[in-house]
């Protein structure tokens, strides 16, 4: 009777180890075949017309997506400079002279508001600064994904503060100098890597959005001068050539895709790796 | 948590009295907390202004339906007549089927990972995981569009149909016609896009966990697998579920995957198989086309349901996250 317990225990055992392992594997094959679906697409599809041309009328093949990436980075521009400076220097605050019940209130709603969907972030945007002039523009879009900035920044900076070693500050203070001398000469400097690196991640991740400009940056299939005007972005025009029945619409469709991955894996590959070389932690 | 902030304060003597505040002013030391306490501020002050533009923009909507609008079947644009029911069943529909695939899958794999394959290994899978869930959700909607929505369509759905449609009970799930896009198919691309989140969360709790609460199951004669299932998982419990919670927040306010394999037809339907709609998706798709001041104010009030749904699911999942790392003895 003992015997056969050990016998199912062990076999037991070893089932639902293998499973673990099948699990594992299965999940990483699937995720990485269908990415190497998306790279093999794209890449045959991608030709130096998508960089260069703009979108052709309805109907007609070939023309690229000039437009869409300029807009992109135009929507990025405006991005990092509305919500990089808030989330870097809201971070400083939260690591370095954030009290006890102010600061937990606000890392746990910046928490709160990195979780909120992004489209309804898109909403949020399009009321304050769509509804009031009646037309789509590149800033709402701007201002969409600075919101979506504000707290990735904030909780990296933070992170990367706090694991600036306390011998500093003791020093810098020894020394003389005042707590926001000794942040802005010796802490930040010590930190600078890190936070530069959060920043990229966060400027990464709200690259792909789609959601947000939907309704805000909205989009266009010429040029979009100036910042007032519906604007072109690159995960929106993958959205709408995904659902149209063209073919050539979707190659173009792959083609942006592959693009668009690039980027995103470029920028979190390398600042992961500069990061885990500098061992200044991870951000999560 | 505040480990570092307590240390900084015991090197730095406190000061009192008016006299050292002026000196902390001259130093500017004053000066820059308070601005940074500004910027600080602005989070609060952005999630406020976030929850009052949706409350004030769906005031019509909620004037003209009241409760009732949650369970309302109607989405008549033309008429003016909108209710949120097919949408919420929608939402939390796909939001069930993607974690029923994601979660034995994603634990299991986090099991693997952190528990029996060799450091190096488990590091360097959660390093490309990790990258996976940086993937942008449209990609995720592309490859749902032009490789899950076929195969669904001519393997995996009649495959369903045949075997576990004629099953008593669950069969009904399981029946009815098979476009391709529908419920089950935005679950299945929605799990895809979980699983990363589920595994590296996972598994950062379950690396968490005591060496020596495995190594006195082990000594205590058990074996490899119960040690794992009966000690070290129960530890890690409440990490787990905040993960489940985190990836369940972000299955339900998922906007474009979700959209393009949907198919996008607010009815309320059994069958998996039938096309059905989102809260999300029908923002995403009539919000720039929405006429009428009442038409944009029930879509608005619909982001307003969205945004209080994952609100919660993701206030929980910080409270369990932040009680497991203090359970285990790791301050973060």
């Amino acid at each position: 009777m003992k015997r056969v317990l050990l016998i199912w225990r062990k076999s037991l055992n070893i089932v639902m180890l293998t499973l673990t392992g099948v699990a594992a594997f299965a999940v990483v094959s699937v995720l990485f075949l269908i990415l190497g679906y998306l790279i093999f697409n794209g890449w045959r599809s991608l030709n130096w017309d998508f960089f260069t041309q703009l979108p052709k009328p309805v109907g007609e093949a070939g023309g690229g997506m000039a437009n869409a990436i300029v807009g992109s980075l135009k929507l990025l521009f405006l991005a990092a400079i509305l919500g990089l400076p808030i989330g870097l220097i809201g971070g400083v605050y939260l690591a370095e002279f954030g009290g006890k019940t102010f600061a937990f209130i606000t890392r746990y709603t910046a928490d709160l508001l990195n979780g909120v969907p992004s489209i309804v972030i898109g909403i949020f945007a399009y009321a304050l600064f769509v509804l009031p002039v009646k037309h789509f523009s590149a800033f709402s879009g701007g201002v969409a994904l600075a919101i979506m900035v504000i707290p990735i920044t904030l909780r990296s900076t933070e992170e990367f503060l706090r694991a600036v070693p306390n011998s500093l500050r003791e020093g810098a203070m020894a020394l003389g100098a005042s707590k926001w001398k000794t942040i802005a000469t010796v802490i930040l400097p010590a930190a600078r890597g890190g936070i530069i690196t959060g920043m990229l991640l966060a400027l990464a991740r709200v690259a792909g959005e789609t959601a947000p400009l939907l309704f805000t940056a909205f989009g266009n299939r010429f040029w979009s001068p100036g910042w007032s005007q519906p604007i072109a972005s690159l995960p929106r025009m993958i959205y709408d050539y995904a659902i149209a029945p063209y073919d050539d619409w979707h190659r173009q469709a792959w083609a942006a895709g592959l693009v668009l991955l690039g980027l995103v894996l470029i920028a979190n590959i390398g600042t992961r790796l500069v990061l885990s070389r500098g061992g200044g932690g991870r951000s999560a | 948590m505040s480990s570092t902030a307590t240390t900084i304060e015991q090197a730095v003597p406190p000061k009192a009295g008016p006299r050292a505040f002026a000196k902390r002013l001259r130093d500017g030391d004053e000066i820059a907390h308070l601005i940074t306490l500004l910027f600080a501020a602005s989070i609060l002050l952005i999630t406020s202004l976030l929850v009052y533009e949706l409350w004030v923009n769906s005031k019509q909507s909620r004037a003209a339906f009241g409760w009732g609008f949650f369970t309302k079947v109607v989405w008549d644009p033309i008429s003016g007549d909108f209710g949120a029911a097919p949408f919420i069943y929608g939402t939390l529909v796909t939001a069930v089927v993607s974690l029923a695939i994601a979660l034995p899958l994603g634990l299991a794999a986090a099991i693997f990972l952190a528990e029996l394959a060799p450091r190096q290994l488990s590091d360097g899978i959660a390093f490309l995981i990790d990258l996976l869930a940086a993937v942008p959700s449209v990609i995720y909607g592309l490859l749902g569009i032009f490789i899950v929505v076929p195969l669904m369509r001519t393997t995996v759905g009649p495959l369903l149909i045949h075997t576990v449609g004629n099953v008593p009970g669950i069969g009904k799930f399981f029946k009815g016609p098979n476009y391709g896009v529908g419920f089950l198919t935005a679950g299945v691309v929605l799990a895809i896009m979980i699983v990363p989140f589920i595994i590296s969360v996972s598994r950062e709790v379950l690396l968490t966990v005591p060496r020596e609460q495995r190594e006195a199951a082990l000594g205590l004669g058990a074996t490899r697998w119960e040690a794992t299932w009966k000690v070290v998982v129960p530890w890690a419990r409440t990490g787990i579920m905040g993960s489940v919670f985190l990836a369940l927040a972000r299955a339900l306010g998922e906007t474009m995957a979700v959209t393009m394999v949907i198919g996008n037809d607010p009815k309320i339907a059994a069958s998996l198989f039938a096309p059905g709609y989102t809260i999300a998706a029908v923002i995403a798709n009539e919000f720039s086309e929405a006429t009428g001041d009442l038409y944009l104010a029930a879509l608005i009030e619909l982001g307003l349901v969205l945004f209080l749904m994952t609100f919660i699911l993701n206030g929980l999942a910080r409270i369990l996250i932040v009680a497991t790392e203090r359970g285990g003895g790791h301050p973060s």
